[in-house]
């Protein structure tokens, strides 16, 4: 079969935020009708690779060669003119607006007097949407259709601007079984029509499903590419997160001491059946004093939600949480506070951290009621606890008074991590604890989670960095789609087992849900 | 009112879904019933409030007092025009009230100069601060309110600046074209009546039928969606305020036409009366929907219920504040209401 | 203002000159207006006009203090006005009862105004220029119906609130400089003022630490409204009549000038209350200095709009993102 030419060659593409090598000679060329799988972990530089291509980001280094010409776009406007439409997560549409006017938003059809002919409009948008399996009546508000809807209405949108290269970024994240098959369908035709198509996603399923080609980032390096179907799943996941199967590691390489002994004590908290529409199905996770339950899968799989839902974050369809014996009201942050639940989020900058306000202030934030008397802050009850913690994590801040948003990452996540042991929590929920921070305060957030176990706290570990995930917890729980498919105890607890969990081939032992003890 | 019927009636058409099809949802019953009661309940009452008026009041449904109601509605109306847009866009103007005590003073002043320049000078004017307001807003990025309440301020320092501080009243001369197209009436009914009217059909047919209109809405509805999906939103902002100052300054323009004088203490609080009227209408405050009718139904609903207290005499004037900040709470609960169930859907 | 003159030697880069602008820059517009009035306006340095600005800018201030915390919060106020109006007709409905009886009413009403604007805001998550803007419209109505038209009240106690002093310092300076020293302390001493600020910086991270957000927004809210009652009383208290109408009309306008001219910026996060004070009073010396001068009050408006763009034009892009 020859080969026809390629629509889009990137060649060498790198690009350097501050601190972080994003991207780092990345090659990725693209047929028409390719339908091409992109796949990484967090911070494997997907996104920095989408953005450079759709001129949100400029390349530091590289090529792009877009139907045979270098083109370097400034805009993503610009980008989606030349053809290349990226799908978002998030449907970017505008959803007071009608269907057919979305469709058709900035080359509607006129009439002879200059004025937009609806009846045109609205007649060919039904015929187009039609196509894409969707039936609605177009002169509805797009919001009044499902997300599926509305994104097929977003492909159409893409493909009538003449796209030759269609993004899709993790577009089943919210759809339904049935929705997705529509989307295969419709991706399926693009192909056909010679359109390229990019499919991030981490549902293993559906990349076998419909995808061609792969592409494997991870730490902003391409470490695999080639066709998928030559690939099998556990080797995928292994590429993916960067480890061997099968392969000896030596111990040590985390500043984690490894078990904890758990006394065989009733758990401090229990979550069961935690479910969110589109999100959670049902999860269900128990910790014991002095334990660290890792919670393990992809990204997608549900990890944030669950210890958002856990903290009263985002609120729950059903399911209960009850801390050392108390059930708590769903959906009431300061109720789990106070209960004794403390989250580290994900989003550090924007959900995290107070970034104008100082260390000092942001440590005290949770716990000032606890240092107050008569609404009146006791500076002197603030200066001992902030000083304690600062010296304690090593916090370092040119002075208490210092803005947090001034400081690296690693001491922001220590400020954070200060301000909720002020509050003597019972259990700590760690989202990501370590991304984005150096490896010397990485070894030292691991050793103070550690130590925080021994002194009795139960902890739930979500990490993208599988050592991290298996070296630091007792047990781990592994989620795929918002569901708990699996959980690893004692001797379960390797890399192996958790790969192949996630990649759905796992040993029957490891996938029982039995809160099993450990010795 | 017949003027802006478009061919967009989202709320009564059923949808059209097969079995194994995506299927809209929210268009449940529930959520049909208040977009309808969104974008006609302001017509609604103003039905049920004129017919009462008309069976307690003698005087109400006199052609004398329909006419008078439908001449000074006409000014307001032709302010909240602009508003709408500038609403609709998710913006919102504070100018207009100053805009248009300023627009009165420079036609009656440049009446001396003849019709155009009485006409001109105003449009022209206020058209600037409009200009200079949605620059500020589209490409200094400041806030909408920030920015209109200095020109409000702005604008009224150099309406009294031009009035010796408020003391000279400029008069427009009886019989010039500029006192007849305040004044006259063609058909029986004012021409600032007609004048209004036909701004209203131009309106309503720029914004639901051109390119421009269709950007107004774009912008409101999502802004980094409109400029993702190709929208001129800099631009758009731009002309809104910009079409703001416009019809203010006419809307004073006419209004001193009418009473044959550049009347200086006009037009305070006018901002508000046009808020709530275009609100009232079933525009949304967060922007993203809207509809010119609606915004001519409140300013007729304000104005009859003005009438009324004054019908019944023993109320003072003042209830007629009480009653539109009451509505305007009202339909703001109602509007947070609509959205938050959409949000859950 | 000396250590405000000291750091001008700062490196002369655009974003640190309008940084500089933004916090200190009201502390030099106002000495600077200070020293061209000594210089040449005849009879400025007398103890007896500067008692005069200060009565006259009193009001502001106290209206501006409860401002400032809105905008901390990432708010604004637009009803301050309309309240100030109905604190005038409740009191001189209610002054027969005698002073106290008549505050406590005017204290209720402000209270259920401010509750209202809060309850908008904090539990239905309105816009706030678009909760407030209800009362706004709606406020002076209320204040009209109660009192139709301007009435003398002649109540001693009144009297003396609003003309009398304590070795020369009137009572209308005090209570000012008193509110704004404890607004001062609240937003910098207690609990309620850091989880204010912190609300206002980020609202989602204030919400993932458990910080009663919605009772904090309530209460700001309400003391906005309490303190536009207490310039109203005062305002009504100096002239010894109730002028629904007219009193406190464009105070949203002065107070949310004096607060970001003050340095204190829109999007939240940060209150500085010194700024504040000192923008209103940048205002009323512009505005006395224009008028000793002969120039019509006309001029003050226009130059008043183009104080508050600059002011807004610096603090943009400070602040948040």
């Amino acid at each position: 079969m020859a080969p026809p030419a390629e629509v889009l060659a990137i060649r060498g593409l790198s690009k350097t935020f501050p601190g972080v090598r994003a991207l780092d000679g990345v090659d990725l060329v693209l047929r028409p009708g390719e339908v091409h799988a992109l796949i990484g972990e967090n911070g494997a530089g997907k996104s920095t690779l989408i953005k450079v291509l759709t001129g949100v980001y400029r390349p530091d280094a590289g090529t792009v060669e877009f139907q045979g010409r270098q083109v370097s776009f400034a805009t993503p406007l610009e980008a989606q003119k030349a053809g290349i439409s990226t799908i978002y997560q998030e449907v970017n549409l505008i959803p007071l607006l009608s269907v057919a006017r979305n469709l058709f938003l900035g080359r509607e059809p006129r009439t002879r007097l200059g004025l937009l002919d609806f009846a045109r409009m609205n007649r060919e948008a039904e015929e187009t949407l039609r196509t894409y399996g969707v039936r609605v009546d177009v002169r509805q508000p797009l919001r009044t259709l499902g997300v599926g809807a509305q994104q097929m209405v977003a492909l159409a949108r893409a493909v009538a601007t003449d796209a030759r290269v269609v993004i899709m970024d993790e577009p089943t994240s919210s759809l339904e079984p049935r929705e997705v098959e529509t989307l295969f369908s419709v991706i399926r035709r693009l192909r056909d029509a010679g359109i390229a198509v990019v499919y991030v996603s981490h549902r293993l399923d559906e990349l076998y499903a419909v995808c061609e080609t792969v592409t494997v980032l991870r730490d902003g390096r391409r470490v695999h590419h080639g066709r998928l179907s030559e690939l099998s799943r556990l080797d995928l996941v292994s590429t993916m997160l960067g480890r061997e199967l099968g392969e000896v590691r030596a111990e040590g390489l985390t500043k984690f001491s490894g078990d904890h002994h758990a006394a065989d004590t009733e758990p401090v908290l229990e979550a069961e059946g935690l479910t969110v529409p589109h999100k959670l199905h049902g999860v269900s996770v128990s910790i014991r004093p002095g334990e660290v339950v890792g919670l393990g899968g992809l990204l997608g799989s549900g990890r944030t939600e669950t210890a958002k839902a856990i903290s009263g974050a985002l609120p729950i369809r059903s399911g209960k949480v009850v801390v050392a014996g108390t059930s708590l009201r769903g959906g009431s942050t300061p109720g789990a506070i106070r209960a004794g639940i403390s989250l580290l989020p994900e989003d550090r900058k924007s959900e995290g951290i107070v970034p104008g306000l100082s260390v000092r202030e942001n440590i005290a934030l949770a716990a000032l009621p606890r240092l107050s008397r008569f609404g009146m802050v006791s500076e002197a009850r603030v200066d001992k606890i902030v000083n304690t913690f600062i010296e304690r994590l090593r916090i370092k801040a040119s002075s208490p008074h210092q803005k947090v948003g001034e400081l690296s990452g690693g001491n922001q996540q220590k400020v954070l991590l200060a301000r909720w042991l002020a509050m003597n929590p019972k259990v700590l929920l760690l989202d990501e604890p370590t991304r984005g921070i150096d490896v010397g305060a990485k070894a030292e957030v691991q050793k103070l989670v550690d130590e925080l176990a021994e002194d009795g706290l139960g902890v739930l570990l979500i990490s993208s960095d599988l050592e991290e995930l298996i070296e630091g917890s007792d047990r781990v729980v592994v989620l795929k789609d918002g569901a708990v498919v699996g959980e690893l105890t004692g001797e379960d607890v390797t890399e192996d087992t958790l790969m192949r969990t996630i990649a759905g081939d796992a040993p029957a032992t490891a996938a029982t849900k039995e809160v099993a003890t450990d010795g | 009112m017949t003027v802006t019927k478009t061919d967009n009636t989202p709320v009564t058409t059923a949808s059209t879904t097969s079995a194994d099809e995506t299927e809209p949802v929210g268009s449940t019953r529930a959520e049909r019933l208040s977009a309808l009661v969104q974008q006609h309940g302001a017509l609604a009452v103003l039905v049920i409030v004129s017919v009462i008026a008309s069976f307690s009041f003698d005087s109400f449904a006199t052609s004398d007092n329909v006419t008078n109601m439908a001449t000074s509605s006409a000014f307001l109306a032709i302010v909240a025009l602009g508003m709408t847009f500038v609403i609709i866009t998710g913006g919102i103007d504070l100018s207009v009230g100053s805009l248009f005590a300023l627009g009165g003073v420079l036609a009656a002043w440049g009446s001396r100069h003849g019709t155009l320049v009485a006409l001109l000078l105003p449009l022209g004017v206020c058209g600037l601060i409009g200009v200079v307001n949605g620059l500020l807003v589209a490409r200094s990025r400041l806030a909408p309110f920030i920015v209109t309440l200095a020109a409000m301020l702005g604008a009224r320092g150099l309406m009294l600046s031009l009035t010796d501080e408020g003391a000279n009243t400029y008069l427009i001369a009886k019989g010039s074209f500029l006192a007849e197209l305040g004044q006259g009436t063609t058909l029986g009914v004012g021409n600032p009546v007609w004048l209004m009217l036909a701004l209203f059909v131009a309106g309503a047919v720029v914004l639901r039928r051109t390119r421009f209109g269709q950007h107004v809405y774009a912008v409101g509805g999502n802004e980094d969606a409109a400029a993702l999906m190709g929208a001129p939103v800099a631009r758009t902002k731009i002309l809104v305020y910009t079409l703001s100052g416009l019809l203010a300054g006419l809307a004073g323009a006419l209004n001193a036409a009418w009473l044959a004088s550049g009347v200086t203490i006009l037009g305070n609080g006018m901002e508000l009366e046009a808020i709530s009227a275009v609100v009232i209408g079933g525009t949304l405050l967060t922007g993203g929907l809207g509809y010119v009718s609606g915004s001519l139904v409140g300013v007729l609903l304000l104005k009859v219920i003005q009438n009324v207290i004054n019908q019944i005499g023993s109320l003072d004037s003042s209830y007629q504040q009480v009653v539109s900040g009451a509505f305007l709470a009202l339909v703001v609960i109602a509007q947070t209401y609509l959205g938050r169930r959409r949000q859950l859907v | 203002m000396a250590e405000a003159t000291v750091r001008t030697a700062a490196p002369l880069d655009k974003a640190r000159i309008l940084q500089w602008l933004q916090t200190y820059g009201v502390y030099a517009g106002v000495a600077l207006l200070l020293i061209v009035n000594i210089v040449i306006t005849p009879h400025f340095l007398s103890a007896e006009n500067f008692r005069t600005q200060a009565v006259q800018v009193a009001p502001v201030i106290i209206v501006a203090l409860g401002m400032a915390l809105v905008i901390g919060t990432e708010g604004v106020d637009l009803s301050v006005g309309a309240v100030m109006a109905l604190a005038a007709s409740v009191l001189a409905l209610y002054l027969g009862y005698g002073l106290l009886p008549a505050l406590i009413a005017v204290a209720l009403f402000a209270a259920v105004a401010g509750l209202a604007n809060g309850a908008l805001v904090a539990l239905l998550g309105v816009q706030p220029i678009v909760a407030t803007l209800a009362l706004m419209v709606g406020g002076r109505g209320i204040a009209l119906v109660m009192l139709p038209q301007l009435e003398d009240l002649h109540n001693p106690s009144l009297a003396s609130l609003g003309s009398g002093d304590i070795v020369g310092v009137p009572y209308l300076i005090l209570i000012a400089a008193a509110l704004a020293v404890l607004i001062a302390f609240v937003v910098r001493r207690t609990t309620f003022g850091r989880q204010l600020l912190a609300i206002g910086d980020s609202r989602p991270a204030a919400q993932l630490a458990g910080l009663p957000v919605r009772r904090v927004l309530m209460v700001v809210y309400v003391v906005s409204g309490l303190l536009a009652a207490v310039a109203g009383v005062l305002a009504t208290a100096r002239l010894q009549a109730s002028d629904p109408t007219s009193l406190g009309n464009l105070m949203e306008l002065s107070a949310i000038t004096a607060v970001v001219v003050g340095g204190t910026p829109l999007t939240g996060g940060r209150i500085s209350i010194g700024g504040t004070v000192a923008g209103a009073v940048l205002i009323q010396l512009l505005t006395a200095t224009l008028i000793k001068h002969d120039l019509p009050p006309s001029w003050t408006q226009i130059a008043q709009a183009i104080v508050i763009v600059c002011a807004v034009y610096a603090a943009r892009g400070r602040g948040k993102r």
